[in-house]
C-alpha cells in the first residue's frame, strides 16, 4: 500500500482543496475555518491535530473561561500568593523562605475505562504539574466518587482506582494524607476521580513553563513516546492519513510509576545545579501542548526535529507523536554550555534524555519532520488563542420544586430507641462509614513527615524539621448541597474544607478547585456550573483565599443525565509548629466536650435524609462566612494556646457522626447532654455549617469560654468524655464496641 | 565517636532520606550508597531501605540484588558487617541469599499500611540488643510482598536456633508463615524485616511512637563499644 506524501507546509499551501478530517478529531466546523483564517492556507495534519488537541474543551477551557475569570477578577489581596492561575500549579508563600505549590485535577472518563490505570495516571499527571514547579512532591490527596456502594460496578470501578491509586503514589513514595470517599447513585456511570498532590520548595526554586533564549536547547526526558493516549476522537480515529497502520489503540494512558519515580529525583538534582531555564511537563495533549506552551510563554521561536523523539514504536506518524500523550515525560529547556550536565544527571537515573530543538529569536514553533516542515505556527494561537464560548445558560425548571421539597418536613424519630437505630443507620451507612478498607492501600508514612493522615480532618506534613512548620490540606465537596443550590453548595464546600484545615490547627491560605459538571451544552448544567464559580469566587474572595489554579471537568454525564454538580475544594493551610496540631480522637476522659456555633434545624440535602428517607430536597444549610472566619481563628488560637486537645468539624452527618469519629478513634466514649433551647434529634443530625466540637481539659475551661465569650462565638456545652459508649442522656446508649461494628464492617463487607 | 551507617539508595528506594533520619536521631552518621558505586565507602554499617527498587519489575528485590553496591556487601556481610533490610530491603537480602525464605504477594492481594503490633523474638542481634525479648512493639507496615514463605525444615530450623526476629501479634497481615515478620542469619549481624522501624522515631510523625529507635540505637551502642 502506498503512503501518502508526507504533509508539509509547502505541500498544504499546494494543495488547498485537500479535506482534512477535522470533525473525526472534534473540531467545529467554524474552529477550523478560524485555523485556516489564522494559518492564511489549510492547516498541515500535523498542525490540525495540535490545534484539535489544543483547542479541546479538556485544554482550551472554552465553555468555562468566560465563568472562570472570577476566579481572578475578584481574587482577594493575599500576600501568600507567589504564582497564580495559568502556571502549572499555584504556588504559595508560606513563610520562612518555604513555599508550596498544590493542585487538585480530575481523571474521571479514564478511570471509568480502565480503573487502575485511569486513577494511576491520574496521580502521576498531577505529580509532574508539580515537579514541573521547581518542587518536591510531599504528598497527595484523593477526593473519589463513586455509583451506588452495593452496585455491582461499583465493585469492578472503585477497587480498581483504589489499588491505581495506591500502585502509582505508593511506589512514587509520596504519603496519601487525605481526600474522600462518597456514593451516591448520580456517579454510577461517570465515577469522580479526582487527584491533587502538594509540594515544597524554597522560594528561589520557583520554576515556571517558558522558553526563552535564542540558542538554548529544548530536551525532552523520560519515557520513550508510544501511541498509547490518543484519545477516540483523535488523528487515529482518522484512517486519512495512513491506512497501512491499525487503527484502534487505547485511549488510556499507561503509567510506570517506576519511571516518574527516576524523573522526580533526576528533575530535582538538575533544579538544585540552576541547569533549567524552564521546564513543562507533558500531560494532555502531549508534545502539542508542552511545545506550543513553552514557546508562547517565553521570548522567542522554537525549532523541534520530530525524528529526535525516542520512540516506542518506530511507526507513528509525527501527527501521533504530536498527540501521543505517553506519561512519565518532561521538557526542559536548558542553556547550551548546561546541556551535558543536564545529560549527565539524566543517564545517572538512568533516565533517556534527547535534545530535540532549540529556541529560536523567531516568533514561529516550527516542526520538522524527514526534513520537511510540517508545522509553522504561531504558538499562541495553539495555546492560548482558542475559540471561547458564551454557553448558553438557564434555572433548570425542575429547581424551584427541587427546592420546596423540604427535608425538614421528614418523618424524625419519636423515641430513644429510634433515635438510636438511626444513629447506628447513619454511622454505618456507606458515606458515613469508616474508609480505612480504602485508605490502609495508601502509604501514609512514607517520607517520615506525616503528622496527620485521614480520617483526620486535614492531612498534615512537617516541612522544617527544625522549626516544626508544616502544611495542611483537606479536599470537601458535597454534591447534594450542590445540587439544591449551586451558588451556596459551592460555598459549602469551601467552608468546610477551610474549616477542616483551621480544626486541625492550621491557618487557611489558598484554594484550588476541581470543578466536576455534566455536559456545558446542556443550559441547565451550564447555569449550575456559572452559578458555582460565582459562588466560590465570592466566598474565596470573603474568606481571603485566592483560588491559585485547579481543574474543569465537563461533560460527566450518562446520555441526558448529569451528575450532581461536584465542585471539589482543597484548602491549603499553614501552621507555625506541627507540635500544636489538633486530632480528631479524644484523648483524655473527664475533658468536657463543647459545641461552637449555632446549631439549626437544618436537614435539606443531609446525610440524614439520605441514610434514612432517601430523599434529596430542600435547602442546603445557610452559609455565614464571617461566622467561618471567625470559627477558624477561634479553633487556631485554641490549638495554638494549648486549650483544646481534641476537635472535629460538624459537617455530614452533623454531630453525632463527629463524636462517634473522634470516640472510636481516640477509644473512649461520651456523655452527652442535650443543651437547652434544641431538641435531641436537632442536636444529633442537623447539618448547620460553621460549626465543631472540640474536648477542652478541664484547667483551660475558663480561659475557653472567656475567648469564645470575647470574641462573640456562640459555645454550649453538651458533654463529656467518658466510658465506653457514646450515650445521650435519657434517650439511649451505644457501647463503642458496637458503634466500632457498625462503622468498620460496611465498606469490607461490600467491597472485600 | 560516633558510627557511620550507610543508606543504599537503589533506583526505586523510597525511604533512604527517612532512614538516614532515624540514623541521625539515634546519634549516628548516616552515609548515603550509590547503587552503582561498588564501594561501601568504609562504614561501619549498613541498611537497605524500603521502596521498589527497580518498580519491584521482575520480583520485589530481584534486580537490586544485582546491583554494584550488592558485590562488596554481600562479602563484608559474610564477615560480620551488621546489615538491616527493611521492607524491600529484606526482600533484596532474602534474593541475595543473605536470609532465608523469600516474600510473596499479601495473601489478600493488596498494598496494606497499618500500624503492626509485633513481638521481638530475639533480642541479641547487632540491631536488636536494645529491645528485651517478649517485648511487644508497634511498628508500621507497608507493602504489597510481605508474604514471608520458606519450606517447612527452614522454617524449623529457624524456629529452632532462634531465628525469628519479630513476629506478627493479634493480627498476620499478610499471611506470612507461623506470623514471622523478620529472621536474622545465624551470626546475628544481618537482619529483615517488613515493618518500618524508621517511621517510628519521632512522637509527632507517623503514628505518634518511637518503638522503631531501639534498633538504630542497639547498632550505635554494638559499634561504638568496639
Amino acid at each position: 500500500m502506498s503512503r501518502t506524501p508526507l504533509d508539509t507546509v509547502e505541500h498544504a499551501t499546494a494543495t488547498p482543496d485537500v479535506e482534512l478530517p477535522w470533525a473525526e478529531l472534534g473540531l467545529k466546523k467554524d474552529e477550523y475555518e478560524r485555523v485556516v483564517e489564522i494559518l492564511g492556507r489549510r492547516p498541515t495534519g500535523a498542525e490540525l491535530a495540535m490545534y484539535s488537541v489544543m483547542w479541546s474543551e479538556h485544554c482550551s477551557y472554552k465553555s468555562s473561561k468566560v465563568h472562570l475569570r472570577q476566579f481572578g477578577e475578584k481574587a482577594p489581596q493575599s500576600d501568600a500568593l507567589l504564582v497564580g492561575i495559568g502556571e502549572n500549579a499555584g504556588v504559595v508563600d508560606v513563610g520562612q523562605g518555604y513555599a508550596v505549590t498544590f493542585k487538585v485535577e480530575s481523571h474521571n472518563h479514564p478511570s471509568y475505562v480502565e480503573p487502575y490505570q485511569g486513577a494511576a495516571t491520574g496521580v502521576g499527571g498531577i505529580v509532574r504539574d508539580i515537579i514541573a514547579m521547581g518542587a518536591r512532591p510531599v504528598a497527595v490527596v484523593d477526593p473519589l466518587r463513586f455509583g451506588a456502594a452495593d452496585h455491582p460496578d461499583t465493585k469492578r470501578v472503585l477497587p480498581g482506582v483504589v489499588a491505581g491509586i495506591g500502585g502509582y503514589g505508593n511506589c512514587l513514595g509520596l504519603p496519601n494524607i487525605g481526600g474522600e470517599v462518597v456514593f451516591d447513585a448520580c456517579y454510577q456511570g461517570n465515577p469522580l476521580v479526582n487527584a491533587g498532590a502538594i509540594g515544597v520548595m524554597r522560594h528561589e526554586d520557583i520554576h515556571l513553563a517558558k522558553a526563552s533564549g535564542a540558542g538554548n536547547k529544548v530536551i525532552l526526558y523520560g519515557a520513550r513516546t508510544g501511541g498509547d493516549g490518543i484519545g477516540g476522537a483523535s488523528i487515529l480515529a482518522s484512517e486519512t492519513f495512513d491506512d497501512a497502520k491499525p487503527s484502534k489503540r487505547p485511549a488510556v494512558q499507561v503509567g510506570d510509576p517506576f519511571q516518574e519515580k527516576l524523573l522526580i529525583e533526576c528533575t530535582l538534582e538538575a533544579f538544585a545545579e540552576k541547569l533549567v531555564v524552564g521546564i513543562q511537563d507533558l500531560g494532555a495533549a502531549g508534545l502539542s501542548c508542552a511545545t506550543s506552551e513553552l514557546a508562547s510563554n517565553g521570548s522567542g521561536g522554537m525549532r523541534v526535529t520530530l525524528d529526535d523523539v525516542p520512540l516506542r514504536d518506530s511507526t507513528l506518524s509525527p501527527e501521533e507523536i504530536l498527540m501521543s500523550e505517553s506519561q512519565e515525560r518532561m521538557c526542559a529547556v536548558v542553556e547550551p554550555a548546561k546541556v551535558d550536565r543536564f545529560l549527565e544527571i539524566c543517564d545517572k537515573w538512568d533516565v533517556i534524555a534527547t535534545v530535540i530543538g532549540e529556541v529560536t529569536d523567531g516568533d514561529r514553533l516550527e516542526i520538522y519532520w524527514h526534513g520537511g516542515k510540517i508545522v509553522d505556527v504561531d504558538p499562541r494561537t495553539v495555546a492560548h488563542d482558542g475559540p471561547v464560548y458564551e454557553r448558553p445558560y438557564a434555572r433548570p425548571s425542575w429547581q424551584d420544586a427541587l427546592q420546596a421539597d423540604d427535608a425538614n418536613k421528614l418523618a424524625r424519630p419519636a423515641s430513644g430507641d429510634e433515635l438510636k437505630d438511626q444513629v447506628l443507620r447513619l454511622v454505618s451507612s456507606p458515606n458515613q462509614a469508616s474508609k480505612s478498607w480504602i485508605t490502609s492501600q495508601y502509604d501514609h508514612f512514607v517520607q517520615g513527615n506525616t503528622v496527620l493522615a485521614q480520617p483526620e480532618d486535614s492531612g498534615m506534613i512537617r516541612i522544617d524539621e527544625e522549626t516544626g512548620l508544616g502544611v495542611a490540606i483537606a479536599t470537601d465537596g458535597n454534591g447534594r448541597y450542590a445540587k439544591l443550590d449551586p451558588y451556596h453548595g459551592a460555598q459549602l464546600a469551601l467552608a468546610e474544607a477551610y474549616r477542616n484545615v483551621a480544626t486541625t490547627g492550621a491557618k487557611p491560605l489558598a484554594v484550588s478547585d476541581c470543578l466536576n459538571f455534566g455536559s456545558p451544552e446542556d443550559p441547565a448544567v451550564m447555569w449550575q456550573f456559572a452559578e458555582a464559580i460565582r459562588g466560590l469566587a465570592d466566598a474565596c474572595q470573603q474568606l481571603g483565599t485566592p483560588v491559585t489554579g485547579g481543574n474543569v471537568s465537563l461533560y460527566n454525564q450518562t446520555g441526558e443525565v448529569a451528575i450532581h454538580p461536584t465542585p471539589v475544594v482543597a484548602v491549603l493551610g499553614v501552621i507555625d509548629d506541627v507540635a500544636r496540631r489538633t486530632p480528631v480522637a479524644f484523648q483524655e476522659e473527664g475533658q468536657l466536650l463543647y459545641l461552637l456555633g449555632d446549631t439549626r434545624e437544618e436537614f435539606g440535602g443531609s446525610a440524614w435524609s439520605q441514610v434514612i428517607h432517601d430523599h434529596l430536597g430542600g435547602l442546603p444549610p445557610k452559609v455565614d462566612l464571617e461566622r467561618e472566619r471567625l470559627l477558624a481563628e477561634i479553633l487556631i488560637s485554641a490549638s495554638r494556646d494549648g486549650m483544646i486537645d481534641s476537635a472535629h468539624d460538624l459537617s455530614d452527618g452533623g454531630l453525632i457522626q463527629a463524636v462517634v469519629e473522634s470516640a472510636l478513634l481516640g477509644g473512649k466514649g461520651a456523655r452527652l447532654v442535650v443543651p437547652d433551647g434544641l431538641d435531641a434529634f436537632t442536636l444529633l443530625f442537623s447539618e448547620s455549617a460553621g460549626r465543631a466540637v472540640v474536648a477542652v481539659p478541664r484547667s483551660e475551661e475558663l480561659r475557653f469560654n472567656d475567648m469564645c465569650g470575647a470574641r462573640g462565638l456562640p459555645v454550649t456545652r453538651i458533654g463529656v468524655v467518658d466510658g465506653d459508649s457514646v450515650e445521650l442522656q435519657g434517650e439511649f446508649e451505644l457501647p463503642l464496641e458496637e458503634l466500632r461494628e457498625a462503622h468498620e464492617g460496611t465498606i469490607p463487607a461490600l467491597l472485600a | 565517636m560516633t558510627a557511620r551507617i550507610g543508606v543504599v539508595t537503589f533506583p526505586g528506594s523510597l525511604d533512604d532520606r527517612d532512614t538516614q533520619r532515624a540514623i541521625r536521631l539515634a546519634g549516628a552518621e548516616p552515609v548515603a550508597l550509590w547503587h552503582k558505586d561498588k564501594n561501601l565507602h568504609q562504614v561501619d554499617a549498613v541498611v537497605l531501605c524500603g521502596g521498589f527498587s527497580y518498580g519491584d519489575y521482575l520480583r520485589a528485590g530481584a534486580i537490586a540484588r544485582f546491583s554494584p553496591v550488592m558485590e562488596p556487601l554481600l562479602e563484608q556481610a559474610k564477615a560480620g558487617l551488621p546489615v538491616l533490610g527493611i521492607c524491600n530491603g529484606f526482600q533484596i537480602l532474602t534474593e541475595a541469599h543473605l536470609l532465608p525464605g523469600t516474600m510473596l504477594r499479601n495473601d489478600h492481594l493488596h498494598f496494606i499500611c497499618r500500624d503492626q503490633k509485633l513481638r521481638v523474638e530475639n533480642a541479641e542481634t547487632s540491631w536488636t540488643t536494645d529491645y528485651t525479648a517478649g517485648q511487644e512493639i508497634h511498628i508500621p507496615l507497608k507493602n504489597n510482598d510481605g508474604q514471608y514463605v520458606a519450606d517447612a525444615y527452614t522454617l524449623d530450623q529457624l524456629e529452632a536456633e532462634g531465628r525469628v526476629a519479630f513476629r506478627y501479634l493479634d493480627f498476620n497481615p499478610n499471611g506470612s508463615q507461623r506470623d514471622i515478620a523478620g529472621v536474622t542469619n545465624e551470626a546475628g549481624n544481618v537482619v529483615g524485616l517488613m515493618p518500618h522501624p524508621e517511621h517510628a522515631v519521632e512522637p509527632l510523625i507517623g503514628t505518634g511512637r518511637t518503638d522503631g529507635l531501639p534498633f538504630f540505637t542497639s547498632i550505635l551502642k554494638k559499634l561504638v563499644n568496639v
